[in-house]
């Protein structure tokens, strides 16, 4: 076993960032991801390489991880902690122990999914889901899409769709007006996040943006054919392929709930050194709060210059702007009570187990939803009806056991190899 | 010997989706040809039909069996020619 001054978990931009830092100190550094290449979410089928039209971060980034300071490993996925400061990784059918002295945790986010009759047909996806598989090949030109839900990702979605030919036929914001006005008015202080605005908006110009409007009912035989979408109080109806939903992004916290670190509210509880309350383990990036590339770039070159020892007080006041761009997302596109009733009594709220809401209503948490009605218990294991059942009900997902993935036993059963050293 | 150019040919993968000719360019993840060719991945416990909903790993609903193994999260795999790919 082989143990590194800097475990990294998570190749996206926070991962690469910390990684990248940490290394150019000294340290060093092994970077984990369960994807086949680095860039995670956000910067998607970028594979590692230098092209034109890639975002310089992204680039430079890359080349820094390919400096062979960096241990950089694709498709392993973290499953353990056997004992303290030793991960245990699964990766081509076989595990293995990875030491470290500091962790930084940069898991990110995925979307937040909210149960509505016929969200289950094919055709219904996240809205960055919808992206992914748009980039991992799906063809799109002359489709008709909807998309629905909140928050900026609608708008950029929506563009990168169009520039690719899918016919757009609208983009439908929950929020309403008069709260994005508000929020346009504190985007002054981040200029750059107007730039972007404009350029999305711009790119979609000829498609309707509706305010207070939501997805109420998706409707077809075995696959998506039209949506009812609620107008300012009004209902119409769509034709269309495909639906795109935006319910916010919910970071992926079964690796640091795994390790014991504090949870507030949601997100991982960080000091200004984005040290956890778990001895010798950061988090950085959508684990301590949602607010985009910049502030997980930020905060991931934080964690690095901590992790070897550097000072990073230079960082704060750029990491405290970022964080309040966060919380100005935060309470812009807070989902409305009304979206908590979409789901009726026959609709699935669990598609693992297929669980409707009739046999949640008059449970009382999480727990007893997943003994009385296996609501949680299938192969995604809660990551998508949880942060549903969270918000529908308020209950407050609980403590995750290894492993955090479906392992192999034999993963499971090895012992663990100390380091001699 | 010199490079040899890429044709279109090359570029194509063909496989089987539940012993159907299917074929898709060379890149495209399994979960993405199966939803191109209007083929869901599998079936729900209650029998409904189920197509990818996250596409980054997560959800399982893109779940198929791939050359043998059950249970691969197709949005997660690329399309290889002549692989077997079974939905249920």
């Amino acid at each position: 076993m082989t143990t590194h001054d800097v475990v990294v978990v998570g190749a996206g931009p926070a991962g690469m960032a910390a990684a990248s830092t940490a290394a150019r100190h000294g340290c060093t550094v092994c970077l984990v991801d369960d994807n086949g290449s680095c860039g995670g979410q956000i910067w998607r089928n970028y594979d590692g390489s230098v092209k034109a039209g890639h975002p310089r971060s992204f680039t430079d980034l890359s080349q820094s991880l390919q400096s062979g300071r960096v241990d950089f490993r694709t498709r392993t996925s973290v499953v353990a902690q056997p004992v303290p400061n030793i991960l245990r990784v699964e990766t081509a059918g076989a595990f293995e122990d990875i030491g470290y002295r500091k962790l930084i945790l940069a898991t990110g986010a995925r979307e937040r999914f909210l149960p509505f009759p016929g969200w289950t047909l094919p055709g219904v996806m996240g809205a960055g889901g919808l992206q992914a598989m748009v980039k991992a090949g799906l063809p799109i030109r002359g489709k008709r899409v909807l998309l629905a839900g909140t928050g900026p990702l609608l708008l950029a979605v929506a563009a990168s769709l169009a520039k690719r030919g899918a016919q757009v036929l609208g983009i439908f914001e929950q929020a309403a007006l008069a709260t994005l006005a508000g929020f346009c008015m504190q985007l002054l202080q981040h200029p750059g996040k107007i730039r972007e605005g404009v350029a999305y908006r711009t790119m979609t110009m000829a498609v309707p943006f509706r305010t207070s409007s939501w997805v109420v009912r998706a409707e077809g035989e075995n696959s998506l054919q039209s949506v009812n979408v609620s107008i300012n109080g009004s209902i119409r109806n769509f034709d269309c392929d495909f639906l795109g939903c935006a319910f916010h992004l919910v970071p992926n916290l079964e690796l640091p709930r795994l390790l014991s670190c504090a949870i507030q509210n949601g997100f991982v509880c960080v000091n200004r050194l984005q040290e956890t309350s778990t001895k010798d383990i950061c988090c950085v990036g959508e684990l301590t709060g949602v607010g985009g590339l910049e502030k997980a770039l930020c905060e991931g070159e934080i964690a690095g210059l901590v992790c070897a020892g550097r000072p990073a007080s230079h960082l704060y006041r750029k990491r405290n702007r970022y964080l309040r761009f966060a919380k100005q997302l935060e309470e812009t596109f807070a989902l409305r009570p009304q979206l908590a009733k979409l789901a009726e009594p026959e609709t699935f709220v669990c598609r693992c187990e297929d669980v409707s809401r009739r046999t949640l209503e008059g449970l009382h948490s999480w727990r007893e939803a997943k003994l009385h009605t296996r609501c949680g218990m299938g192969p995604c294991q809660g990551r998508i009806c949880g942060a549903a059942a969270e918000f529908i009900f308020g209950w407050d997902s609980e403590q995750v056991r290894p492993p955090v993935l479906p392992a192999r036993v034999s993963t499971l059963a090895g012992a663990v190899e100390l380091d001699p050293r | 010997m010199p490079p040899s150019i890429p044709t279109q040919a090359d570029s194509i993968a063909h496989f089987t989706v539940n012993g159907t000719p299917v074929s898709a360019e060379r890149g495209t993840t399994v979960a993405a040809a199966l939803m191109q060719a209007g083929i869901a991945s599998h079936k729900s416990v209650s029998g409904q039909h189920r197509s990818a909903l996250c596409a980054m790993g997560i959800c399982m609903e893109c779940c198929a069996t791939v050359n043998g193994v059950q249970h691969v999260r197709t949005c997660q795999v690329l399309v290889e020619p002549g692989m077997e790919i079974v939905t249920r």
